[in-house]
């Protein structure tokens, strides 16, 4: 009888059962584990924190602490543009490379198992405790010092651009892509990862089809790889985002957690980082609105 | 030239041009590791003489006993690998449900739920660990407990919770792959199974499940990885236990005291070495990564594997 009733069950009441099974998890969590805290952050951000010596004390200080943030504060805003910059030259060229890349070890050569291991090598080496440790790392500065050298590099590539009459802005833009190439490399791994998952689900008949309709590789790519990537676009863009807090040479957060400790207090840091994330949430909710119409669905 | 050298001519081409940017990109990956490598096995004289660049004068596995000893190695790395084990197992579970719910069904409030993801993903945990670390403390839902809230700070239950529910580290991210990945997937498939008559879980386990197994896999190993070198909710929820980065932290310092110990003259004493910390520093970091990079060399295997999984099905 169940069996039955299951079978009939019709189109709109499986979309709707369907959603809310699979989604109730994450809804409870959110409530529980992550708004709360959330919440407590933003209130935490329109107060200062009183330690006593048991317990903590919070003194509410209205708009106070964001005031003193955008308006007072002697570096916040300058940093705020700094990293909100430096980021939208960055995200381009990390998608980009990361796509490139995933194309590239995707195809059928020696050694590609090597290689393989070798592009993940940056997820591992830059993540929470090891990052941690390399800041103050002795010989991890020192490597650092070697490759400033590598910089002149950009400096060469500059005077060749000079002479010619490429748009100033172009050509800044383009030699501090090859100054940054190194950072941009290991900023990549994850993308690169989720590019390369991304290519291996695309079912191989397709790309049979395409061959016996004569398609050329070069078709092949446009109107059958890049499309079924694009989901992955948007996926990497949003990892690209949050990836930026983590950073080590994030100034902004740096300055963040310095405000917190040392600097003009508790509160006013966490209205500093509300402050950072709200922008942040509003340049991601203007790129999912302008990219999901172009992105490729099963429907 | 006829047609067929030409098309050998170009293979040899993008193989070549392959090959150069191959090697550019993995020496920029590798010198890091290199340099890590080749300073974890200096001894401390090859460190102040400036002559000695990469390659160490007399090369040493001392830093490795000293670090293997101090970090207590086998110990923290049991209890890493079983917490990133269960929390990367229930995170990957919960988030690739989530994912295929919002993927697959449309519902009201799907967009919402959705969105809810991704501000999960916009809030860094650092800027909420304080009220988080608070409301794990004093547990409690809705007041039901009153008095009586539990205290779970200390306990794997705040990891099962978090990683039940698809609210961990990163989880938004996890939701986010896999719906990108489940709306990839043909929709014929399903249909095919619900018209056989199959249910809404028996469709996901059986039909949407094996399609997906790139999409797992990738899940599965950036959750175990940033739970393996996770700082900082090992440290705030799991204080006082040995993990590998609480381990790998206190290492140099336990070597340095050890030492100190051992020769009360040493005229180290007390006095914070920068370069010897970074010898034991990057001993311990390589002992923290190996591990990582051969379940990496063992699972992408299944990146291969799953090309013909996908071509049968599709």
């Amino acid at each position: 009888m169940m069996a039955k009733k299951r079978m009939f069950l019709s189109f709109r009441k499986r979309q709707v059962l369907g959603g809310i099974l699979f989604s109730l998890p994450f809804v409870i969590g959110f409530v529980l584990f992550f708004l709360r805290p959330l919440a407590q952050a933003v209130q935490f951000s329109f107060s200062e924190l009183v330690l006593t010596s048991t317990t903590y004390e919070l003194e509410p200080r209205g708009w106070f602490n964001y005031l003193y943030a955008l308006q007072r504060h002697p570096e916040f805003s300058r940093k705020l543009t700094e990293t909100l910059t430096d980021l939208a030259t960055r995200l381009p060229m990390i998608v980009a490379f990361s796509f490139f890349a995933a194309n590239i070890i995707n195809q059928d050569f020696k050694g590609r198992t090597l290689v393989r291991v070798l592009f993940f090598l940056p997820v591992i080496m830059g993540a929470g405790v090891i990052m941690k440790l390399e800041i103050d790392d002795y010989s991890f500065i020192m490597l650092e010092h070697a490759q400033e050298g590598a910089r002149f590099g950009g400096a060469a590539l500059r005077n060749i651009f000079e002479n010619s009459s490429i748009p100033e802005a172009m050509m800044e833009y383009v030699v501090g892509a090859a100054e940054s190439l190194p950072t941009v490399i290991r900023a990549s791994g994850v993308q690169i990862l989720i590019f390369l998952a991304g290519l291996q689900s695309i079912p191989r008949d397709v790309y049979e089809a395409a061959s016996v309709e004569g398609a050329t590789a070069w078709e092949k790519f446009w109107l059958i790889t890049f499309p079924m990537l694009t989901p992955l676009i948007l996926t990497n863009i949003v990892y690209t985002v949050i990836d930026s807090f983590t950073v080590m040479n994030n100034e902004l957060v740096l300055l963040i957690r310095e405000t917190m400790l040392e600097g003009a207090g508790y509160g006013v840091g966490m209205a500093m980082s509300m402050i950072y994330f709200t922008l942040i949430a509003i340049v991601l909710a203007v790129v999912f609105a302008i990219l999901s119409k172009r992105i490729f669905y099963h429907v | 030239m006829t047609p067929a050298t030409r098309h050998k001519l170009r293979a040899y081409f993008t193989s070549f041009l392959r090959t150069v940017m191959l090697i550019g990109i993995c020496y920029v990956i590798l010198l890091p590791l290199i340099h890590r490598l080749s300073t974890a096995l200096m001894p401390i004289e090859d460190m102040y003489d400036q002559s000695v660049r990469w390659i160490a004068r007399t090369p040493t596995l001392e830093n490795f006993r000293l670090v293997w000893v101090h970090m207590e190695y086998v110990d923290a790395f049991w209890n890493s690998l079983k917490l990133s084990t269960f929390t990367s197992v229930l995170q990957v579970g919960a988030c690739t449900m989530v994912g295929y719910g919002l993927a697959r069904f449309k519902f009201p409030g799907s967009k919402i739920i959705f969105a809810m993801a991704i501000l999960t993903l916009m809030v860094p945990p650092q800027l909420i660990m304080v009220p988080m670390y608070l409301n794990f403390r004093f547990f409690d839902i809705f007041g039901l407990l009153g008095e009586h809230a539990l205290n779970l700070v200390g306990t794997y239950w705040t990891f099962a919770l978090m990683s039940l529910t698809a609210t961990g580290f990163r989880n938004g991210l996890y939701i986010f792959i896999m719906r990108q990945f489940f709306r990839g997937l043909p929709r014929e498939l399903e249909e095919a199974a619900y018209i056989d008559g199959a249910g809404l879980f028996t469709t996901f386990f059986r039909v949407m499940l094996p399609g997906s197994v790139p999409g797992l896999v990738v899940t599965f190993l950036f959750s175990f990885v940033w739970q393996w070198n996770d700082y900082l909710y090992v440290t705030n929820f799991m204080a006082g236990k040995n993990f590998l980065p609480q381990a790998l932290e206190g290492a140099a310092t336990k070597v340095q005291i050890a030492i100190d110990e051992a020769s009360a003259l040493a005229s180290t004493s007390g006095f914070l070495d920068d370069h010897f910390y970074s010898l034991i520093n990057n001993a311990g970091m390589i002992l923290v990564i190996l591990p990582l990079l051969i379940l990496y060399i063992v699972l992408q295997r299944y990146f291969v594997e799953s090309i013909e999984r996908t071509g049968i099905i599709g």
